[in-house]
């Protein structure tokens, strides 16, 4: 247990006032917990009475749903692992993450416009998205390497807080560049080639084809993540780093370029979850990184923050629970409009996670100066 | 010895820079203000200006704390020229590639006026020697800096400054001094100032600069070193009470305006002061406070809003929104008691986000009126004046004073008494004040109810002033842009509260309100995000900082300043008094 | 009290100050007598000032520059008024928001000789706009607000946000609403529809409209929902929407969130067979052309076949309009509310000119009696029609149409008018 859970639950104080109020306080969350799955049931059990009286979606279309959410929910994963990579290491959240996210997919725009326009995009469609999936990555790798070189590099030692400021400027300057540079307007992609249109069936039910290719890239993405922290001198390296900075230094490691990796391996992520993006909402508009990657970071610390699988398994619940909270839920409940409430549903998520369980679903994997 | 390499590296970052502000249409838009008439425009400023700070890098060299840059006026100057050079030949290489690509399809503002406004409207091939001979001139400029005296470089330092800021002024002073002819005589027609003023200006300053050289320096140490009840305090506080009371009635409706807008920012600004500055909690999600106490006002005294219609009195419904934003306090601020910062961040956004939601939910519809908002909200009822919003800023802009002082003064006690203290404490380690007994639960409720209650203040006054409340004033970019306000001005400090208001809302504007200067607008956040990085990086502890967190952010320098012995202005001794 | 030495000195400025307030330039003697709103009093050699108060930045601004644009050709179009030129100064940002456009309605009326603004671009500005200029005795004539809650509800009542002084050339959304609840259930013969606003007071107004006009002929509303500004995932609306078993969907809201509803709706199971509707909001080619799966879909909005409609004070028609447009900005107007700030200018213009009283080389204008001559505008021919202005401000032409996307080509669709409505009386 952490010596500041110690510290709130030592009985040993001596003020009775202190006493009650740790007991207010507890009691407060504990409402919250109850109030919490009160409605859950309530709701819950609104909706499948909904569902038996005929009235609501339909079996096919919640299965079209949960289908959608769980490819939304694999692309907030590959972007979380960038923001629970970089927690993990450095000890704060990139709140430019989203926008390293945003800037693969707006140049990976171009070069889709580009193929479309010479026939390639339709012609040979997975050599086409290979590139928009090099494009993005790259795109997303410089800029999260930049930022790591300009804004936080100089700041390493820093007060937790300050790099943590730095990175919302980051954020707020590198959204309004790229509204200087392409517009302000949205940027459609063109049509996804006639083959990932198609419904394919896995075991049965029938799956649109980007939506499989989001998930299957998912996988090969974390499979390839895994294997490059679990078995590579290089991801070995970064776990050093993320563990101890200073004896991984001393163990001869090159903590300085273990930190420019790590932020490279995030930003390629967040590349490729770009491509996922592309792929599943087409469109792209300066502020798209900034809500998602508000998300993602609420996936990483669901799942436990520097916690890689975890980042993933929290990816995917939040779309779960973004996606189908409302109409699973809220609707029950008779509230209107429910689809209104998607994001209120996402912030309520972390918000009760952090509450129930700080350290997140599979646990955190901090440095050691966090965990201090 | 000139560094090739260098010059090249700085060279090219300069191209880069300068091809950037060029792409996103900037050097266009403010090149439609001119500063110096007919020499000087705004535009051509920022390209070449930042050509010229690259260059005054350049040529300084890598820069050693313990070292005066020992720079020889002809290295200097040629390192900068070159710098000049490659910078030159980088954009004209890009302007060359746009005119003859069209890529207007994913960039649009790469067209043709961007090229003319690059090349002083000559176009491709002229301007471009002409762009050529501006960029060596200035990056010679650049690089001739460092080699100058301290004394001649703080004097060009105060001319441009002086003479920028005059220019830029013009509206305000235009405003205070109604005369056209005086006027006229001072401004060219077309904006800017005539040659003839900026060259008085210039003379001045740098007059009245020697004259007084020296004095200005210990004034501002004396007010440093100051404490609270000095009489040179007192009489400055008292200057700045006298101020606020004789210049609305100086300025029109314009400026008054645009000082109730700061003067609301910087009420927000003294709450978030308190809950990030003093208790050190980072609280991105303030803007919710904010809202609770606009529709909270608005659902109390408008007779538009649906279902509770009370129709009070502003002034009567003030204490109870004070009440709804204690109890927003305590609720934002229960759960998120045991969280580490940066959890605390992100939680507190979301609960801003939600807050946002739910007020403008079909839902809640029937109490907060949802996407029509509420309208109607009548002014403040002040005696013999009569109801006072926003038709009439002149009024309006004492009342938001009164509470600005309210507010200060609140923050001011706080910050000295026992909270405050352990607000101190906490901030500096949390489990050892809990160690030392100090109740950090406390602590925090205390911090979110006291910026609670200040941020529906402004709540409160911005529902009256605009007659109406929406959801789309009250979104997260509210938050962050208190957030820098209050980090630029200077966590922890009040008059540094003030003064980064007026810098950045006042000039740059605010998130949903324009600043003085209408061309900022479209490239006002990304100045507030490059400002932010910029003050993260070189100044953390912000413009006007309280010397406490001075203190604690550059720790490690003070002690090696200590111990060289070298006078900074305060020796770390000194300090320890504060 | 004053040995201070900082005390005096601070002394000494403020009462610098002071006199340097009180002596401004005072103003000129008049034979004229204005009315009890004032006047405005222009010079030789001055210029009439009128202003323009659109949307030039942010997301919206595809919707406010076309319109500021608008108002300055229609200026140059009309030419000077008895010898003076007519300016309208550095167009101004209402950042479709109530705060944005109480500020800048601060600017204008802070400025004594500005006559009459054209704007704003988006309802909720003119809100908080509108006091104040109401107050200042200025006009303003916008050319896409739509609220009904600016004018009145069409049937006698003002609405809760009309200011004297306010009118618009646009139309009133009550229509809008009605016109396409009588297209779905009575030529299309939908019995249930979905309704989907985003959070704006124009589209949930428009929403609500529609409902109001459809359940009194007789039709049900299958859902009333919202899909949030910025959303780009629309599965949940979607699914929301098709869980209700709709047979049309009317959603009037604007591009970014109707793409990621054209472009999903193939994913949930149901929505096969849907009617599609939308609104002004997404009338423009960034939509209709960029936006395969937005074919089929219905567009309700004013009725932009100006054909041969001829301004009758700049004797200017749609074509002639387009083309100098065109010539001016290498672009088409973003939005169709281009016609209506034409016109709404040169409405302005005209009653300036008429109620101007000319005193040699110098022109006043009474305010009270260039609000009295907009009042009774009747008959005016502009390029959305005829204009004629009611008690509460509305003087759109009012004339509403239905087209259908077939082709994706913009030129095509708005010639292909499917439904035509002008309400009675």
């Amino acid at each position: 247990m952490l010596p500041r859970q110690v510290a709130a639950n030592s009985t040993t104080t001596t003020s009775r006032t202190r006493r009650f109020r740790f007991n207010w306080v507890d009691g407060f969350l504990w409402f919250i917990r109850v109030a919490a799955i009160i409605t859950i049931v309530v709701g819950l059990t609104g909706t499948i009475q909904n569902f038996m009286a005929g009235q609501g979606p339909s079996v096919e279309q919640w299965r079209d749903l949960f289908v959608s959410s769980i490819s939304t929910g694999a692309m907030y994963g590959l972007v979380a692992l960038g923001y629970s990579m970089v927690y993990g290491v450095l000890g704060f959240i990139n709140f430019a993450h989203g926008e390293v996210f945003m800037a693969g997919i707006m140049v990976g725009w171009i070069a889709a416009t580009i193929m479309f326009q010479n026939g390639l995009w339709d012609g040979n469609p997975f050599l086409a998205l290979a590139i928009v999936l090099v494009v993005a990555m790259v795109t997303s790798t410089l800029i999260a390497v930049l930022t790591e070189k300009i804004a936080y590099r100089p700041l390493r030692g820093s007060p937790r807080l300050i790099p943590l400021i730095t990175s919302i400027g980051v954020s707020f300057f590198l959204q309004y560049a790229f509204a200087g540079l392409f517009g302000v307007g949205l940027q459609t992609y063109p049509p996804p080639p006639g083959i990932l249109s198609r419904d394919i069936n896995v075991f049965g039910v029938p799956i649109e084809g980007t939506k499989l290719l989001v998930i299957l890239v998912a996988i090969l993405a974390m499979i390839a993540l895994w294997y490059f922290v679990a078995k590579t001198k290089t991801g070995r390296a970064m776990r050093a780093v993320a563990e101890d900075k200073e004896i991984a230094g001393l163990m001869g490691i090159n903590v300085d370029r273990t930190i420019i990796t790590t932020f490279a391996v995030g930003g390629a992520m967040a590349g490729v979850g770009g491509l996922l993006w592309a792929l599943l909402f087409r469109n792209v508009q300066f502020i798209t990184g900034f809500l998602p990657g508000i998300k993602a970071f609420t996936a990483a610390v669901l799942g436990g923050i520097g916690n890689l699988p975890g980042a993933m398994l929290g990816g995917v619940l939040l779309g779960l629970f973004e996606g189908m909270g409302p109409l699973l839920v809220l609707d029950g409940l008779g509230i209107p409009a429910v689809s209104q409430l998607k994001d209120a549903v996402a912030f309520s998520a972390l918000i009760l996670v952090l509450v129930f369980r700080p350290s997140g679903l599979l646990g955190e994997r901090l440095g050691s100066e966090e965990r201090a | 010895m000139i560094e090739m390499r260098r010059v090249l590296r700085l060279g090219l970052l300069a191209g880069v820079s300068m091809s950037f502000l060029g792409s996103i249409g900037m050097v266009e838009t403010f090149n439609e203000r001119t500063l110096i008439d007919p020499i000087l425009r705004m535009g051509d400023l920022f390209f070449y200006g930042t050509l010229l700070t690259i260059a005054y890098f350049a040529a300084r060299g890598e820069v050693n704390v313990l070292e005066q840059p020992e720079v020889e006026m002809g290295t200097g100057t040629l390192t900068g020229a070159g710098v000049g050079l490659v910078a030159a030949a980088f954009t004209s290489a890009f302007l060359v590639l746009i005119d003859s690509v069209n890529v207007l399809e994913f960039f649009p503002n790469m067209d043709q006026s961007m090229i003319q406004s690059l090349t002083f409207e000559q176009g491709i091939p002229i301007g471009l020697l002409l762009l050529g001979a501006a960029s060596v001139v200035a990056g010679a400029l650049g690089g001739l800096l460092p080699a100058l005296s301290d004394r001649t470089r703080k004097s060009i330092w105060l001319v441009s400054g002086w003479v920028i800021s005059i220019s830029l002024l013009e509206v305000v002073v235009a405003d205070i001094v109604e005369s056209r002819t005086v006027i006229r005589a001072i401004y060219a027609p077309g904006g800017g100032l005539r040659l003839w003023s900026a060259a008085a200006i210039a003379v001045l300053v740098v007059v009245l600069s020697r004259r007084y050289e020296g004095r200005f320096g210990s004034f501002t140490t004396r007010v440093r070193e100051s404490d609270a009840k000095s009489r040179l305090r007192r009489s400055l506080i008292a200057l700045a009470v006298f101020a606020a009371i004789v210049l609305p009635m100086l300025l029109g409706g314009i400026l008054n305006e645009l000082l109730i807008n700061v003067s609301l920012f910087i009420l927000m600004g003294l709450g978030l002061n308190i809950v990030v500055g003093l208790a050190g909690l980072l609280d991105l999600g303030y803007v919710a406070f904010f809202a609770v106490g606009a529709y909270g006002t608005a659902v109390l005294t408008s007779p538009l809003s649906p279902t509770v219609s009370p129709e009070l009195n502003w002034w009567v419904a003030l204490p109870v929104v004070l009440i709804l934003a204690t109890l927003a306090g305590l609720l934002v601020g229960t759960p998120v008691i045991r969280m580490r910062g940066d959890y605390l961040a992100i939680v507190t956004l979301g609960f801003g986000e939600i807050v946002r939601i739910l007020l403008l939910s079909d839902w809640l519809t029937p109490i907060f009126g949802g996407s029509q908002g509420i309208r109607r909200i009548p002014g403040v009822q002040v005696p013999f004046l009569g109801e006072v919003g926003g038709t009439r800023p002149e009024l309006f802009v004492y009342l938001t004073t009164i509470f600005v002082l309210i507010a200060a003064y609140i923050s001011y006690r706080a910050q000295n008494s026992r909270v405050g203290r352990s607000w101190a404490a906490m901030r500096e380690d949390e489990d050892v004040a809990e160690a030392i007994g100090i109740s950090t639960v406390r602590a925090k409720l205390l911090a979110f109810i006291t910026g609670a209650i200040v941020a529906s203040f402004a709540g409160a006054l911005f529902a009256a002033k605009v007659g109406a409340v929406f959801t789309n004033s009250f979104d997260v970019l509210v938050s962050i842009i208190i957030l820098v306000v209050v980090i630029v001005g200077g966590m922890g400090s009040i008059p540094g509260v003030v003064v980064g208001a007026f810098v950045l809302i006042g000039v740059l504007g605010g998130p949903k309100s324009p600043g003085l200067l209408q061309e900022f607008a479209e490239y006002k956040l990304l100045f507030y995000g490059a400002i932010l990085v910029v003050m993260m990086l070189k100044k953390p502890e912000g413009l006007l900082p309280s010397v406490r967190r001075s203190r604690e952010l550059h720790q490690d320098e003070m002690s090696q300043d200590a111990w060289l012995d070298r006078d900074t202005g305060h020796v770390l001794e000194d300090r320890l008094e504060t | 009290m004053f040995k201070n030495k900082s005390t005096r000195l601070v002394a000494a400025l403020s009462a610098l100050a002071l006199v340097v307030a009180a002596c401004g330039d005072g103003g000129g003697g008049e034979d004229f007598e204005a009315g009890e709103l004032g006047a405005v009093t222009v010079e030789s050699g001055e210029s009439i000032q009128i202003r323009s108060l659109q949307v030039l930045t942010g997301p919206d601004a595809t919707l406010g520059i076309p319109e500021d644009r608008a108002v300055r050709l229609a200026v140059a179009d009309y030419g000077q008024i008895h010898g003076h030129d007519v300016e309208v100064g550095t167009g101004l940002d209402d950042l479709c928001s109530a705060d944005g456009g109480q500020a800048a309605a601060q600017t204008i009326v802070a400025d004594d000789q500005v006559v009459g603004v054209i704007g704003t671009s988006c309802s909720g500005a003119a809100t908080a706009a509108m006091p104040l200029i109401s107050d200042d005795g200025m006009v303003m004539i916008s050319g896409s607000n739509t609220s009904p809650a600016l004018t009145s509800d069409l049937a006698g009542t003002a609405g809760s946000d009309y200011h004297e002084g306010y009118y618009r050339t646009a139309h009133n959304d009550l229509i809008q609403g009605a016109a396409a609840a009588n297209f779905m259930f009575g030529e299309l013969g939908l019995m249930n529809v979905a309704l989907i606003h985003d959070g704006d007071p124009y589209t949930q107004g428009l929403t609500t409209a529609f409902e109001n006009a459809f359940i009194e002929l007789g039709g049900t509303i299958t859902v009333h929902t919202s899909i949030p500004k910025g959303t780009t995932d629309a599965a949940g609306v979607l699914t929301e929407v098709a869980g209700s078993s709709p047979e049309g969907v009317f959603m009037p809201i604007f591009i970014a969130e109707a793409t990621a509803i054209a472009q999903q709706k193939g994913n949930v199971a149901g929505l096969e067979d849907v009617v599609f509707m939308g609104a002004d909001g997404i009338l423009s080619p960034a939509f209709i052309e960029d936006v395969p799966e937005s074919a089929g879909f219905y567009f309700s909005g004013p009725d932009v076949r100006f054909g041969e409609n001829t301004n009758e004070a700049t004797e200017v028609n749609a074509q002639e309009f387009l083309d100098a447009y065109e010539a001016e900005h290498n672009e088409a107007p973003t939005a169709p509310f281009w016609a209506h700030a034409y016109d709404a200018t040169t409405l302005l213009l005209q009653a300036v000119e008429s109620v101007a009283v000319v005193d040699g080389d110098t022109v006043h204008i009474d305010r009270q009696a260039l609000r009295d001559e907009l009042d009774s505008v009747s008959g005016f021919a502009g390029i959305i029609g005829t204009l004629n202005c009611d008690e509460f401000g509305d003087c759109g032409a009012a004339a509403i149409t239905v087209i259908q996307n077939t082709d994706n080509v913009y030129a095509n669709a708005t010639e292909n008018v499917v439904f035509s409505y002008v309400p009675e009386g």
